[in-house]
């Protein structure tokens, strides 16, 4: 039987794993959505109205699945990390205090607005219901990436009797890492997003609709990965940087540089071995591991020999690293490859259209990945050198954790196939409407309905 | 336990957790009256396929608001955490399997309510079930985390048995306030039905209440105390008879709607919500200042200073204005709610 403490972590990783699809997602696509809107009103173009309302059906979607994970969430930090609170909660705490307040309410009832609203408020009410949605994603990951970065990388703090006190809250919050993390992830949301719209419009077109909207969407999401991308990496360089100064062990188990040594090469691939504290079936670049992190091709990259017992685990950074950037980089090329062919065709080839089908979901596994790297990398530590991992957790016995595992697998998995399950049929159904060209899209009637009711005709 | 505290003059430090344990009490009884009567109209769903046009009604008259709703449990959680770090670990472990239970109830349900709109339309149905499911199981769950609560976490038969009638008690009296809200938010047939099914909850959730009420008293020693002393006797057993009256009145309301011109229709709504008020500060008054029932005091869990006060100022200003925009959504969405149609 596993203990207390694996299952913890198990269930931990997979809830937040969980939860953080569907934000990564919502944070930019709410972004998207009051672009859309904003166009329309500017332009008074009926297409980009449309493009509007089959996004936010999608959108509902999955905002409903980030905010119920995301209450399960909620709970996990009394439930499961008691150690946890009582040793950082004067920390943790307020941080999340503040996301509920700022940001959680915000959202909820301006998505109400948002969703329902449209025949009942004015229409630059209704705008600025879906900017205020957008501010609240991004206020809401503020918060919570704050709380992640002190936890990387603790500042304005002090600790009597064991426990941690503030001593200056914009220290805490602005802690070394965060600056990076904030917008390394909302960037990351931004790939996610695009990636998402540009794979489901490709999806639209290729099952035959000829209509105007996806291929503006698709355009949309195009142009928006082609301009994230090569900025995504600038930033993953700046953030790694910063992370060589204030967890260097954390960057010598990503490149897997197991003894300090200048002029380190960059490894594209090999198998990291823990045992006998080496690498298997070494494919590297000379001296580019050393040029990337210090600037200077023979500067000194400190190894994990350096950290001996006090260092994460070695292979899933080591994987996690190459996937996250890998993506990246499959991704800048898809990007910039449909633009150029969208700039010169003016239409996308199937097979194009195929490679964006098959990349709707790369942002959730580079997302993932880079997620993994970053926390597997803190371990043992939950807080850097103020908490471990094994003196916070619930001293519950592990049957009770089990079973909540199991019941939380189980959900995870059905609301995962009924997502992308219906995410078809929704693209399906909005192949088969007819175009309203004409007609003004609210002219058809219901108001206090679902999404889905009176859109239903001009997707 | 510290009670004496309270007759002296508090400093500073200690009216901070005074303070915290107010916003709390205030998060979780707006919690129960919104969150109530969304779960509620959940729970009271009618299954037939003959009554899917009411279930679209009933389900678009809490469709903007089931949200914000439950981001008042996100805040009564995140109240205990941040001020009471140790009653929120001590609360949550003990309740470590009916929290997982209830948590699994909404996400069935808030995800139900999305699905059931998108997808094909031979899931609708379950996913109607789900929505039905979910709410019970939530209602359920939380009525029995209650009765745990009040019952000091004990575990012994007639503790799990009074959890139980609490579990009923809940979800009755989400029931009432759900039903309620229907016959203020819907017309027709609909309604006629709803205000049947608010007078059957209503009378299930009296009887709820006054098994609660008996049993507390004679359970815990130190809440029979409390109550029955005088001269506090003579204010506080107000509590039961107000309480009492609103129930009687209700009922005799209810057999009279709806009434010509939709006359009163609002007027059971603001009823069931007294009746929430007055128990919950029954309830309020049984246990205060203790947070976790015979083990913890308000003093002894709190926090740190400057971390409520860090909190508190943003409190002090984001509060008002979340009052705020949340009466601006009900006036948007105010009247009655319309039925879906479909394209
Ligand atoms: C970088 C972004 C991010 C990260 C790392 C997290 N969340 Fe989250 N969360 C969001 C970004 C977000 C969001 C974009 O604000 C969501 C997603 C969809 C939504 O409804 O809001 C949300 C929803 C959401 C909700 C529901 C809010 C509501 O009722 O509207 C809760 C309670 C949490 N989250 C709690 C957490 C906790 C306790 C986390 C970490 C341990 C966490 N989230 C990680
Ligand atoms: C959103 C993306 C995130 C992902 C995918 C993620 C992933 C993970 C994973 C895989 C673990 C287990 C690591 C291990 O045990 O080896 C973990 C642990 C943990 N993370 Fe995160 N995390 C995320 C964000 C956060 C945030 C925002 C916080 C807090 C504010 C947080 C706090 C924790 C805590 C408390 C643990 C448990 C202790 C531990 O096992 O280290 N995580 N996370
Ligand atoms: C292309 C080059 C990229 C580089 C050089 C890079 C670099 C990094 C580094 C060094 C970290 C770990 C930071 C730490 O733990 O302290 C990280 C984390 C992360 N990466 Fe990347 N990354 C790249 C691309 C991407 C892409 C394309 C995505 C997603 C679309 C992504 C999403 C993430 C996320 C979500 C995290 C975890 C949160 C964080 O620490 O910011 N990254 N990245």
């Amino acid at each position: 039987m596993l203990d207390t403490l694996v299952l913890s972590r198990i269930q931990f990783a997979a809830n937040i794993s969980f939860h953080i699809l569907f934000p990564a997602i919502t944070m930019a696509l709410a972004w998207i959505l009051f672009f859309f809107k904003l166009r329309h009103q500017q332009t008074g173009d009926p297409v980009w109205m449309r493009a509007y309302r089959f996004w936010v059906k999608v959108f509902a979607l999955t905002f409903a699945l980030g905010v119920v994970s995301g209450i399960t969430m909620s709970f996990q930090f009394g439930t499961n990390w008691p150690g946890f609170m009582e040793t950082v909660g004067n920390i943790a705490g307020p941080l999340l205090g503040y996301e509920v307040l700022t940001a959680f309410f915000l959202e909820a009832t301006f998505l109400g607005i948002m969703l329902f609203g449209i025949d009942r408020v004015p229409n630059w009410l209704h705008t600025v219901s879906a900017l205020v949605v957008a501010i609240g994603t991004s206020i809401s990951a503020f918060w919570i990436l704050a709380l992640n970065s002190w936890m990387q990388t603790p500042a304005g703090f002090e600790i009597r009797d064991g426990v941690v006190h503030a001593t200056s809250w914009l220290e805490v919050i602005f802690n070394p890492s965060f600056p990076y993390r904030y917008t390394h992830m909302m960037l990351a949301s931004g790939l996610t997003a695009a990636f998402f719209v540009a794979g489901l419009s490709a999806y639209r077109i290729l099952r035959g609709d000829e209509k105007l909207a996806p291929r503006l969407s698709l355009k949309t999401g195009l142009v928006m990965a082609a301009v994230l991308a090569p900025i995504q990496a600038y930033v993953g360089d700046l953030h790694g940087l910063n992370t060589l100064e204030h967890q260097p062990q954390k960057i010598a188990a990503m490149e897997g540089i197991w003894e300090t040594e200048r002029g380190a090469p960059l490894l594209l691939f090999a198998i990291p071995d823990e045992k006998e504290r080496t690498n298997h079936l070494e494919v590297a670049i000379p001296h580019l591991a050393s040029l990337i992190l210090t600037h200077d091709a023979d500067g000194e990259i400190r190894g994990l020999d350096e950290f001996k017992d006090n260092h994460p685990p070695v292979a899933p950074l080591f994987f996690g690293f190459r996937i996250m950037v890998g993506m990246g980089i499959l991704m800048l090329l898809t990007a910039w490859g449909g633009c150029y062919l969208l700039l010169r065709r003016g239409e996308l080839p199937r097979w194009t259209l195929r490679v964006l089908v098959g990349m709707t979901f790369s942002g959730w596994v580079a997302t993932l990945a880079g997620w993994y790297v970053t926390e597997i990398g803190r371990q043992p530590w939950l807080v850097t050198g103020v908490l471990r991992t094994a003196d916070a957790v619930t001293p519950l016995a592990p049957a009770n954790v089990g079973f909540s595992l199991t019941l939380y697998l189980a959900v995870y998995v059905i609301l995962m196939y009924a997502y992308i399950h219906t995410l078809k049929v929704m693209a399906l159904k909005a192949v088969k409407v007819e175009e309203f060209e004409t007609e003004s899209p609210s002219a058809e009637g219901s108001t206090t309905s679902l999404p889905g009711s009176a859109e239903e005709g001009s997707a | 336990m510290n009670t004496e505290i309270l007759s002296e003059s508090l400093t500073y430090a200690q009216w901070l957790p005074v303070i915290f344990i107010g916003l709390m009490g205030l998060a979780i009884l707006i919690y129960a009256i919104l969150d109530g009567y969304d779960l509620g109209v959940g729970i009271l769903l009618p299954m037939s396929s003959a009554d899917e046009l009411k279930r679209d009604t009933m389900i678009a008259s809490i469709g903007p608001f089931w949200d914000a709703n439950e981001t008042w449990l996100v805040l009564a959680i995140g109240i205990l955490l941040i001020a009471f770090p140790v009653a929120h670990s001590m609360v949550l472990m003990n309740l470590y399997i009916p929290a997982a239970i209830m948590l699994v109830g909404l996400i069935m349900r808030g995800v139900a309510f999305d699905f059931r709109a998108k997808a094909a339309v031979d899931l609708k149905l379950t996913w109607d079930r789900t929505f039905k499911a979910g709410s019970l199981l939530t209602t359920l769950a939380q009525g029995y985390m209650l009765g745990q609560y009040v019952m000091g976490f004990d575990t012994h038969w007639n503790a799990l048995l009074f959890s139980g009638l609490s579990a009923f008690g809940v979800t009755a009296a989400y029931s009432y306030v759900g039903g309620a809200w229907l016959v203020m938010k819907t017309e027709g047939e609909l309604q006629k039905r709803a205000v049947r099914w608010t007078q059957q909850a209503g009378r299930a959730t009296f009887l709820g209440v006054v098994a609660v009420s008996v049993v507390n008293p004679m359970v815990n020693p130190g809440v029979f105390d409390r109550w029955f002393t005088y001269p506090l006797v003579m204010f506080v057993l107000l509590i039961p008879t107000v309480c009492f009256a609103v129930f009687l009145f209700n009922d005799r309301l209810l057999k009279r709607l709806p009434k010509e011109n939709d006359r009163h229709c609002r007027v059971p709504f603001f009823l069931t919500v007294a009746v929430f008020v007055l128990c919950f500060t029954g309830l309020a008054f049984s246990f205060f200042p203790e947070i976790v029932p015979g083990r913890l005091d308000i003093w002894e869990a709190a926090s740190a200073t400057e971390s409520l006060t860090f909190i508190l100022v943003g409190a002090v200003i984001v509060v008002p204005l979340i009052l705020a925009y949340t009466a601006l959504a009900y006036r948007v969405f105010h009247g009655k709610a319309t039925a879906l149609k479909y394209h």
